[in-house]
């Protein structure tokens, strides 16, 4: 588990709380878990994808990331129709942990409602809440 | 580290079973073919089975060789919590294995098999003895069949009081496959705060339990090892709401002699016939998990049901709220055997064996205090759960700390469990270990706890005795082989 | 007690460590109200006691079965060479645990590696797990996986499955809203595939069925295909698959079934040992231990219970089933089997149960039995008894020889079609000279 300081936060994206981060482009955004989750959780060694063509929930789960000890579910950050799935994290789950935000995103959705993203945090925002969660060795 | 029990022996290198395979070879003797061939038509007749060609000679040396990498009761000392690795008498496996029961094929007419429903008949008689319930089942194949069972019964029990209930309380420190056995029932698990002195309290019960709450499942002693002491409340509030109490048996053996389980509350229990009645666990069973109830579950036990009649035995399955059947046959008959052959030797000293369990435990609990952190201090009973919260300042964690006890010749505690407790280790000695191996076993974790900070190199090595060391598990679930090929 | 090695003195030293007084006081915690007021009724007995004890319910003439039986229905009389049980009671595979340290269980894990192996290549599968607790509840559990593959309301099943794994599917079916739709036979004493509903999830069919006939599964395959659905098939006796076209080579999507067959005693009917095994895309859904190759940190190879996330332990309500324990000896007794027989072996004692289930079958028509099918079969088979038979068949338990099951045992073939049928078995274990001997007795008790 990296350390506070060690964590790499992102400007450009935003955040929930259950450690998503979102990259949005026009009415479409690209979901994936954020370098705090991936390092709690350790090695990935599977992610459940939806299918393209489903539609996810804001705050509703969507998949699964495994590690070898511990399952953990994928929230999504908007509501909307998955239009991409990253496919490459079936044989390469390890993108997870190597790149989060760039060849490890999971699902890019087409937004029903781009306010959505407003609710979610700015990565000041999510810094400050991360420092209220369990202290990091 | 001298004077452990572990140091290095000839470990003799064995490839995989197929790789011995000769073509022409066979390890079986053939009967004598002194009845005519007769031919099924080709459309219905496969390749032959693709499976590896060995004489019998390769067979045992073989397995011989795999044995040897193994870490059994029988080699050591093996404090595996929450899974009692007690000693298996050998005279177990004899009776059990007599040829009159080994070859009793199940649908033999009952007059013709009435040894062997009287076997199973007197050891429902002492578990209803050794737990004070009312009835009972040797149907389930394990203990977590045992708890699907409680649970069906309880499902089965709501159904027919004409309304089904949604949810099952489960606290934080319930056995690991409770919330399971509960969603195979259709029940959403409901989680109850534990207080800081590791148990629950009857006002976290009256918080949770409502009329749409099924009921609990409890372990007791918890996976703490501590005695639920709120037990007889907390039971009282729940069936003041029309609620049932599943107790998981898993820790039976902290309690034989002591504890009365109809005084506790407890509707249904299943019982882990490898953890308290000594059956051998055989690497990941077969098992055995009776079920035993109280008064207002008899009805809905799973059928058939051994009855007796004057001096006969017979099955009975006329029993319309049965939940139904569970087993191929009647249970893990040859299993059951073996509790009977540990209940009527030790009869009523099974106290004995609750006593020197717990005696046990506290013992190494008092000599590892202060070496090893203890999170929950409280009186324990049968195992025991400290932390590596001192050790991991120097960087050594639980897994370390486990990896280095295999060196020094000793199988680890349970590790990583319960989940309450970050970085558990697990420690339950049971009542066959003696004082000399709980001193053998406590100075080898003293000794593991000055290496961490003198060495954790050495400690974050480990272990360096064994064949293999520290497997890559990520490896193994990211390219999964679960197969080998066999050569044709 | 020799069991316990604790001295006075021990105990002594041990309770000063704690710093309690007496043992007793260990067991403070246990409040005064749900204590028991009486000792442990049951009387020790010392093992030679005991030994008599257990051979007398052993033994006797009412309480051991018969010398020579024919009864098969889910549990087959075998013959078990001798190194097989000797080498299973090594006390290194006997009194471990589940294989959690791998360092120290690699004997374990290795051998499970092998089992998966030789089960999943006799199958015609892609993979099979560690074993399950026995038939019933491997063809339930298989059931379970196809509908959370599959996700629809309704499954179909044979009603030519074995009565008891029938039973045990519902009982794990009853809390949900699952429902099963029960599929005739024909008068070919095989299954009526064709009624097959258009939504369900799985396909169940027995082979060789309860009734002995061997099924047609690449004609189920389709229906279950063609449907939507996965042909989910069990079988009770593996040995068939010595000789038979293996399940997943006519399409099966998951093959559930009995392995006791492969040097495991009958015991009265357990413990056996589950077999699953399925098509490599289910691999995730599919529940109990499931050992995998690695490599340690020297790069040798290794084996691992991997994984372990679709487990009770970690995912626990939401995993796929709550299995723990299997059947892991009796899984190894079977691979210790399957290596001794082997590719020529198990097709020879394979073909040899054809043999002698087509000498008795022969002997009994000769007797007056009239098959109840023409359908092929492998060692099991219906037929219907001459008047009179109930009577002679007691005649013969007493002559020690149980001359095959009457169906009506089972309450589901109370049915005028299945008056006074029997069912009988015959294995590599019953010599020509038994079952001459079965035949002239039979004349005798006429």
């Amino acid at each position: 588990m990296k350390s506070l300081e060690e964590l790499d936060i992102r400007g450009d994206l935003v955040y929930t709380q259950t450690h998503e981060w979102t990259r949005r482009t026009g009415d479409t955004a690209q979901v994936g878990v954020d370098d705090y989750a991936q390092s709690a959780l350790g090695d990935i060694v599977y992610v459940e994808l939806p299918s393209v063509g489903a539609t996810v929930n804001a705050g509703a789960a969507f998949g699964s990331l495994e590690s070898t000890k511990a399952v953990s579910d994928l929230y999504s950050s908007v509501t909307g129709k998955v239009v991409a799935v990253n496919e490459t994290l079936s044989d390469s789950p390890e993108l997870v942990n190597t790149s989060p935000y760039e060849d490890g995103w999971v699902i890019e959705v087409e937004m029903a409602n781009p306010k959505e993203l407003d609710a979610l945090m700015k990565s000041d925002d999510y810094l400050s809440f991360v420092k209220t969660l369990a202290p990091i060795e | 580290m001298a004077g452990h029990p572990g140091v290095r022996g000839l470990v003799i290198k064995e490839g995989l079973l197929w790789e011995r395979s000769r073509k022409g070879r066979i390890g079986v003797s053939l009967p004598e073919q002194d009845v005519p061939r007769a031919e099924l038509a080709d459309e219905l007749v496969g390749e032959k089975p693709a499976l590896p060609e060995l004489s019998e000679v390769d067979v045992i040396r073989h397995y011989t060789r795999l044995s040897t990498w193994n870490f059994g009761v029988d080699t050591g000392t093996y404090p595996l919590g929450s899974c009692t690795m007690k000693y298996n008498p050998k005279i177990n496996e004899h009776l059990a294995g007599l040829p009159g029961f080994a070859n009793l094929h199940p649908m033999t007419p009952e007059s013709h098999a009435q040894g062997a429903l009287k076997l199973m008949y007197e050891l429902e008689r002492d578990l209803l003895e050794i737990t004070k319930l009312h009835a009972v089942s040797l149907q389930p194949a394990a203990g977590a069949q045992g708890e699907l069972t409680g649970m069906l019964m309880i499902h089965a029990y709501h159904a027919h009081k004409g309304r089904q209930r949604g949810k099952v309380i489960m606290p934080s420190t319930a056995h690991g496959t409770n919330p399971a056995s509960a969603a195979l029932c259709g029940y959403a698990p409901v989680p109850v705060r534990i207080s800081p002195d590791g148990i629950i309290t009857p006002e976290a019960i009256r918080e949770v339990m409502d009329e749409d709450t099924a009921g609990i499942m409890i372990t007791n002693p918890n996976t703490l090892g501590i005695f639920e002491s709120n037990i007889a409340e907390i039971t009282k509030i729940i069936h003041e709401k029309g609620g049932l109490v599943y107790g998981d048996g898993a820790n039976l053996n902290a309690l034989m002699g002591y504890a009365d389980i109809e005084k506790m509350g407890i509707d249904v229990l299943h019982v882990n016939v490898h953890k308290t009645l000594s059956t051998p666990h055989g690497g990941g069973g077969p098992g055995a998990g009776p079920v035993v109830v109280r008064d207002i579950l008899e009805p809905f036990l799973p059928i058939p049901r051994i009855v007796k009649e004057g001096d006969r035995y017979k099955l009975v399955s006329d029993a319309p709220l049965s939940i139904g059947r569970l087993h191929s046959f009647y249970g893990n008959f040859a299993t059951l055997a073996r509790a009977l052959a540990y209940t009527r030797t030790l009869g009523k000293r099974l106290k004995d064996v609750t006593e020197l369990a717990v005696l046990n435990a506290n013992y190494v609990k008092a000599r590892l205090k202060g070496v090893y952190n203890l999170p929950f201090p409280q009186p324990s009973m049968h195992e025991c759960v400290f932390n590596d919260a001192i050790q991991h300042k120097g960087g050594v964690t639980t897994l370390d700390i486990a990896k280095r006890l295999i060196d020094l010749g000793y199988h680890p505690p349970t590790v990583y469990f319960p989940l309450v407790v970050d970085g558990a280790l697990m420690i339950e000695p049971t009542e066959s270990e003696s004082k000399a191996d709980l001193d053998g076993f406590v100075e080898a974790m003293i000794a593991i706890a000055e290496e961490a900070v003198t060495d954790p190199g050495a400690v974050k090595d480990a272990p360096r005795n064994t064949r293999v060391s520290r497997p890559d598990e990520v490896r193994a679930a990211r390219h999964l082989i679960l197969r080998g090929e066999i050569p044709g | 007690m020799r069991y316990l090695s604790h001295t006075p003195d021990d105990i002594k030293e041990m309770l000063e460590a704690v710093g309690v007084k007496s043992v007793e006081e260990l067991f403070s915690s246990i409040p005064a109200g749900v204590r028991r007021d009486s000792e442990i009724d049951i009387e020790p007995r010392s093992e030679w006691r005991l030994s008599r004890d257990f051979e007398e319910m052993a033994g006797g003439l009412t309480a051991a079965g018969p010398a020579v039986s024919f009864a098969g229905a889910g549990s087959y009389s075998h013959c078990v060479p001798a190194h097989i049980p000797y080498l299973a009671s090594r006390s290194e595979f006997l009194t471990s645990y589940t294989p959690y340290q791998p360092e120290i269980s690699q004997g374990t894990l290795q051998a499970i590696f092998e089992f998966q192996t030789m089960t999943a290549g006799l199958l015609g599968m892609e993979i099979a797990n560690a074993s399950m607790y026995d038939g019933a509840s491997s063809l339930a559990e298989a059931v379970l996986m196809a509908i959370r593959t599959k996700k629809k309301p309704k499954v179909a099943v044979s009603r030519l499955n074995h009565p008891h794994y029938l039973q045990v599917l519902k009982t794990y079916l009853r809390p949900t809203a699952f429902e099963v739709v029960e599929l005739e036979a024909l008068p070919d004493g095989r299954t009526d595939y064709g009624a097959t509903p258009d939504d369900v999830s799985a396909l169940v069919v027995q082979s060789p069925n309860f009734l002995g006939c061997i099924e047609d599964l690449a004609s189920a395959a389709e229906t279950a295909h063609s449907k939507g659905a996965l042909l989910v098939t069990s079988f009770t006796e593996a040995m068939a698959w010595g000789l038979l076209k293996n399940p997943g080579g006519q399409g099966a999507d998951i093959v559930s079934g009995e392995g006791k067959s492969f040097g495991i005693p009958h015991s009265f009917g357990g413990p056996g040992v589950g077999m699953l095994a399925c098509k490599k895309d289910f691999v995730r859904t599919i529940p109990g231990r499931l050992v995998g190759e690695t490599i340690d940190k020297n790069g040798e190879r290794s084996f691992v219970l991997t994984l372990a996330a679709r487990e009770q332990h970690i995912r626990r309500e939401k995993a796929v089933s709550n299995i723990c324990t299997n059947s892991g000896h009796n899984a190894l007794i079977a691979a210790i089997y399957m290596s001794t027989a082997g590719k020529e072996g198990l097709r020879e004692i394979a073909q040899q149960n054809h043999d002698r289930a087509v000498y008795l079958k022969n002997g009994l028509e000769e007797a007056g039995f009239r098959p109840l099918f023409d359908s092929p079969f492998f060692n099991e088979f219906a037929m219907t008894a001459p008047a009179g038979f109930e009577k002679r068949h007691e005649a013969l338990l007493a002559r020690g020889f149980l001359a095959g099951l009457k169906l009506d045992l089972f309450p589901e073939y109370n049915d005028p079609r299945y008056k006074d049928a029997y069912l009988f078995c015959a294995t590599e274990a019953h010599t020509r000279g038994v079952l001459d001997e079965f035949f002239a007795i039979l004349k005798e008790v006429a």
